[in-house]
């Protein structure tokens, strides 16, 4: 089996880039993940993630071979959007998610059956949309870009480490303490857009939000402080993706799925580990 | 000058006065408890005084060289802190966030900083404990010296003893003492009129228009302070 899987490596240079663009987009998505499962952000992920299938949507209407051109701007605008809402008190911030996300998928499903793509079939493009591509189907320049716009995001938040802490922690005395707290908030919704539509390719609109809770649910599940969750919810996501990536090669099932079941599995693991160690 | 004057300040939201004509100022080495009923406007003037919210009307300035990131600032508990994953270390450590700038790592300085402020509060020994494993008399130790490593020239407390045991409170109670006989301005925000009588050199009592500023034995003295007093009193 693992020969068959070799052969792929060696025989398509895509599917080593693919996988090497999808280890680095799992860890950004981990390493974003701590902050924003305990700023109570999980959904807001969610929520962008249709917003990137609808944007997708319009990207194929106008027939654009690279449809994060319209997807990367638009997910960000709604990130920041989101965060806005969010702290106002007009509209519930949870209302708006769910406002935003079924907005945006049935508006993307919409454009696709009024204009369809290339490839002629609706339900084709829908279902990589929303459950991703598969490895063998990226464009080698998508890869290129992904790859770059997570090695951007990994040193933002390495660069932010510290002030990511500080403001999940404690807002309000980040604020009170003179730390602009609205600027790195909206640097976090940036770059959760921007993994969002990075992932977007790989893993599928409805799968992402899984690739960024998953692996801090995890760690928290067993480590106690910020550092050592971060690291072993980063190693976590590698690990998983590599798994994701083999098994679904060797199977071939889809990669999106195959890599949050193992994100599933390794939470099980960790949830019994955390309980055991709550018993001793 | 006066560390903070605040100068016929009214504050409050869309179309609700909360504080009107306040005026009142801070000296250096001043220990000032604020309190009132709910809903007097404690916490919209803390705000204010954070510079988090803007005066409606009336001036309210730092004086004697005080900057915005010398404020140490101890905030009620949020309940996403209940279930946070960070070590009492990150946390004190945090308070030096913003004497970092744009530089994005602690310095040995700062390090060195955050370990001096949790030996001052006997916290030392818990430095890589969970923090949401410790008691509430233990939290606030580690919020108060985080706070001290934001500032050790003022130091805005909003109700710390909130939901401690008596037996802790008067622990705490004597630690901001301390560090305020150790020349930290301390602005707490209370309910317990009892024990800002007690340690506090000011009060300032509001209610809808400021009814006492003053000194302790002063307002021990006022209408406004012997009505409050005794009410608590009853109710105790």
């Amino acid at each position: 089996m693992l020969d068959k899987v070799l052969a792929y490596f060696s025989a398509y240079p895509t599917v080593r880039y693919a996988t090497a663009a999808l280890l680095l987009i799992s860890l950004c998505a981990a390493l974003l993940g701590v902050s924003l499962v305990l700023k109570r952000f999980s959904m807001i992920g969610d929520g962008l993630s249709h917003v990137t299938f609808g944007a997708g949507a319009i990207a194929t209407a106008l027939g654009l071979m690279t449809p994060m051109y319209v997807s990367l701007p638009l997910t960000i605008v709604a990130a920041v959007l989101l965060l806005k809402i969010r702290s106002s008190t007009k509209i519930q911030g949870d209302a708006a998610i769910a406002m935003v996300s079924a907005g945006s998928l049935a508006f993307g499903y919409l454009l696709l059956n009024l204009f369809p793509g290339k490839s002629g079939s609706i339900s084709g493009d829908a279902c990589s949309a929303l459950f991703g591509s598969g490895i063998l189907g990226i464009a080698r320049d998508d890869v290129i870009i992904c790859a770059c716009l997570a090695l951007v995001v990994l040193f933002v938040f390495i660069f932010f480490y510290n002030k990511i802490f500080a403001i999940t922690f404690d807002e309000s005395f980040s604020s009170a303490t003179g730390i602009r707290t609205e600027l790195y908030n909206t640097l976090i919704s940036i770059i959760t857009g921007v993994i969002i539509v990075i992932a977007m390719n790989m893993v599928g609109a409805l799968l992402i939000s899984a690739l960024i809770i998953f692996p801090a649910l995890s760690a928290m599940r067993v480590f106690k402080t910020f550092r050592s969750v971060t690291i072993c919810s980063a190693v976590i996501s590698v690990f998983c993706a590599l798994v994701g990536v083999l098994v679904s090669l060797m199977l071939n099932t889809p990669i999106g799925s195959t890599i949050v079941v193992a994100d599933i599995l390794v939470f099980a693991a960790f949830s019994l580990v955390g309980w055991l160690k709550g018993k001793a | 000058m006066s560390l903070i004057s605040c100068k016929d300040v009214s504050l409050g939201y869309e179309n609700k006065q909360v504080v009107e004509k306040l005026t009142f100022c801070v000296e250096k080495g001043n220990y000032l408890c604020i309190v009132g009923e709910n809903g007097s406007g404690k916490s919209t003037l803390m705000k204010a005084l954070l510079k988090l919210k803007t005066p409606a009307c009336g001036s309210l300035v730092y004086g004697d060289g005080l900057k915005k990131n010398e404020i140490g600032y101890l905030p009620q508990q949020t309940a996403a802190q209940k279930d946070f994953p960070a070590s009492v270390y990150e946390v004190v450590l945090s308070g030096r966030l913003n004497k970092c700038g744009l530089f994005p790592f602690y310095s040995k300085k700062h390090k060195a900083e955050a370990k001096k402020a949790m030996a001052l509060l006997g916290i030392s020994e818990l430095s890589s404990r969970c923090y949401r494993e410790l008691s509430g008399g233990q939290q606030q130790r580690v919020l108060l010296a985080r706070a001290l490593c934001a500032s050790s020239k003022l130091l805005l407390l909003d109700e710390p003893v909130t939901g401690l045991d008596p037996h802790v409170t008067k622990d705490l109670y004597s630690v901001i003492s301390e560090l305020n006989r150790d020349g930290v301005t301390v602005i707490m925000v209370s309910h317990d009129i009892g024990a800002a009588v007690q340690y506090a050199s000011h009060v300032l009592h509001l209610a809808r228009t400021p009814r006492f500023f003053g000194k302790v034995e002063d307002y021990l003295k006022s209408d406004a302070g012997r009505s409050f007093l005794k009410g608590g009193e009853k109710n105790a």
